[in-house]
């Protein structure tokens, strides 16, 4: 008998601290197994944003910076430019990377910056409990939106793949959902290429995860992964932007 | 060693070089972009990364970044890109990172003007970001004292791992001195250098598997853990107050009738207005404080000699470090402040007729 | 004899695996782990075929697969 699949050794043997059925784990296990699977362990440093995986940096088994919010595509910078024989990585959510960190995900990205940034958007402020983010879909009820997102007054939710697609820099971006099973095994693809590139030290490389948020969606799990399918795909529509790595 | 006329914000950006910085992010600004240009041409050329930020903020994230990296780094900027850096600064203190950071200080508050100030002492030396924090703070007077202090700074950075800030003023940035430079550290010393904050930065494993796992970071969600940790943070501080405040004695005797504190760039016109006086019959003692913080209370308290009847402070602001000497006074003579504002900078004639007019 | 076995000090009992295996062979546990969870657990190994859909929703990384 082998083990066929288990916790990567990326991992520390440190709980999650996000909610039950949150796929925020999911995303950091896809991260994990890629970062092992490239034999990237010994090399690799992580930049936590501020936000539900706040404490990412507690998760991942190599060093970790935690950045202030927004700011983690600026640190990573500075890692890489003062590393450049590590290979480092951001982990942001929608406020952090959409709302005050917008300049600096937009300048690192136009720099070409050889990071991977790994974007989880689940259209929603999980960690100070439920408000609006630019992510959010129009009408949406959100504790700072109660009567729904008014795109009259505020505007419509920000697609960021197809932001950074109008840079020239940028070397690979995609956008997974995590919303079934083929599609996690679609995205697991999408962040082994990713990492490998960064290995290869191609470029700057950008995934953003469609993902759930039960707890302030009040949606439970199952039926979360069901409603984002629904809801969430047809504005945030999955897949490759750019992959200057693709075969002609 | 031949000595080299050269504006302030570039002999400290040579220096900074010279000490080993192989890292510097900024973003431009009056009157310190000079600085920016400076290592914008000069880094590359010994194999440094120079990288203009697309803001203030971004660039004191990015010295962040390399700091935790354990790797000698710079930003610089004037009084209203300090204040986008004070979240960065405070961050940086909290998770304990080496960093120089200099301000070259312009009038304020707001957009203000590009003419040199000491408006951000407060900043600088009471906290400037949030929380319970310091920064070490330098303050130059000359051309050849704000190069001398690059070095200076990043050894203090590395002892201490705290950001150290050099404030200066838009006057020093512009001015052309001559300086004599400390001779450049060799590759073989930066190399060595890079590798003397193993203990907690993040850098590769060298052999094997999992080594380390090194948390940059300023969280502690448990405030029995954030009390301890800040408490630790206040006895590094407590050692810098012990060990580290400078000054400088320009006339200090026990006939001394009126003891005269100023920093910086106020304190040269401060001193031709001294000189004049004294040979003029007068003795007037200038004690000038070259850390700010930790300011030296004790030394500048020492100074009160038997005949010193009052103190006077001349700052490029409406009042800041003389909170500050009154501290050290503690009430045993008068303390008398003047200054000007706005960008304007004081003249020995007016600060002659201030003195005078004690007699 | 392919098996999946679910470490109580991960799981959070979200019920992801439970929804997405395709031999229906998971289920909440009557126990409850530290943290107040009823836990998910395989009450059929013979019938496992170590697809790895359970560990491949898992938020948790809770979950072990050998064949």
């Amino acid at each position: 008998m082998e083990v066929i699949a288990t916790r990567p050794k990326s991992l520390r043997d440190v709980p999650f601290t996000y909610c039950p059925g949150c796929t925020h784990g999911i995303a950091h296990r896809l991260i994990a197994e890629s970062i092992d699977e490239h034999g990237l362990i010994n090399k690799m440093a992580g930049v936590a944003p501020v936000g539900c995986s706040v404490f990412a940096y507690k998760f991942f088994n190599f060093d970790m910076a935690e950045a202030a919010h927004g700011r983690a595509p600026a640190v990573a910078t500075g890692i890489k430019r003062a590393r450049p024989d590590m290979h480092v990585f951001t982990y942001q959510g929608d406020g952090d990377l959409a709302a005050i960190g917008t300049a600096e995900i937009v300048h690192a990205a136009n720099r070409g910056e050889h990071i991977s940034v790994f974007f989880v958007n689940n259209a929603i402020y999980g960690m100070t409990g439920g408000q609006m983010a630019p992510t959010t879909l129009p009408d949406m009820k959100t504790t700072t939106s109660p009567y729904g997102r008014k795109v009259d007054d505020i505007g419509y939710p920000i697609r960021v793949c197809e932001l950074l697609d109008t840079l020239v820099a940028p070397y690979y971006i995609e956008r997974v959902s995590l919303l079934s099973g083929p599609d996690i095994i679609k995205a697991k693809k999408a962040v082994s290429k990713a990492i490998q590139y960064n290995k290869e030290g191609r470029g700057f490389t950008f995934i953003e995860f469609v993902s759930t948020c039960p707890t302030n969606w009040g949606i439970e799990p199952v039926k979360a992964l069901v409603w984002a399918k629904e809801n969430m795909l047809p504005f945030y529509k999955p897949g490759v932007f750019r992959d200057k790595g693709a075969p002609e | 060693m031949s000595k080299v006329l050269m504006k302030g914000n570039e002999a400290v950006a040579k220096a900074a070089i010279n000490a080993g910085c192989r890292l510097y992010f900024a973003y431009p600004i009056t009157p310190q972009s000079e600085l920016i240009e400076y290592m914008a041409k000069m880094m590359p050329t010994v194999g440094g990364t120079f990288l203009q930020a697309e803001s203030e903020v971004a660039a004191i994230n990015m010295v962040y970044g390399a700091a935790g990296a354990g790797k000698r780094v710079m930003t610089s900027s004037s009084s209203p890109g300090i204040s986008l850096k004070a979240e960065g600064m405070s961050y940086l203190a909290g998770a304990q990172l080496p960093c120089v950071i200099i301000n070259v200080q312009r009038g304020g508050p707001g957009l203000g003007d590009i003419q040199p100030a000491q408006g951000d002492y407060f900043q600088a030396t009471k906290g400037g970001g949030h929380g319970d924090y310091r920064l070490i703070v330098l303050a130059p007077s000359s051309v050849q004292e704000f190069a001398d202090m690059a070095s200076e700074a990043f050894d203090l950075a590395d002892k201490y791992r705290n950001p150290v800030m050099i404030l200066a003023d838009g006057m020093l940035g512009q001015m052309m001195e001559p300086v004599d430079f400390k001779p450049a550290k060799t590759d073989q010393e930066i190399e060595a250098m890079g590798h003397q904050h193993e203990s907690w930065c993040i850098h590769p494993n060298q052999d094997g598997d999992l080594k380390h796992h090194h948390e940059i970071n300023s969280l502690e969600i448990d405030p029995v853990v954030l009390e301890k940790h800040v408490t630790k943070l206040y006895e590094k501080y407590a050692q810098i107050e012990a060990n580290e405040t400078r000054h400088e004695l320009y006339n200090i005797n026990d006939d001394n009738e009126i003891l005269v504190v100023a920093f910086g760039t106020a304190s040269r016109v401060v001193r031709s207005a001294v000189d004049e006086l004294n040979a003029e019959g007068k003795n007037i003692g200038l004690f000038r404080p070259i850390t700010v913080w930790p300011y030296p209370y004790e030394e500048l308290a020492k100074c009160i000699g038997p005949r010193v009847k009052q103190v006077y402070v001349f700052e490029l602001n409406t009042g800041q470090m003389v909170e500050d000497v009154k501290i050290a006074v503690n009430g045993k003579v008068p303390v008398n402040f003047w200054g000007r504002v706005g960008g304007m900078v004081f003249t020995p004639e007016q600060i002659k007729e201030k003195l005078q007019a004690c007699f | 004899m392919p098996r999946m076995t679910v470490d109580p000090y991960y799981c959070k009992g979200c019920g992801l695996c439970i929804s997405v295996c395709p031999k229906k062979i998971i289920r909440f546990s009557e126990n409850i782990n530290a943290k107040g969870y009823h836990y998910a657990e395989c009450f059929n190994q013979d019938a496992c075929i170590a697809c790895k859909m359970c560990y491949n929703i898992c938020p948790d990384v809770a979950i072990t697969v050998e064949k």
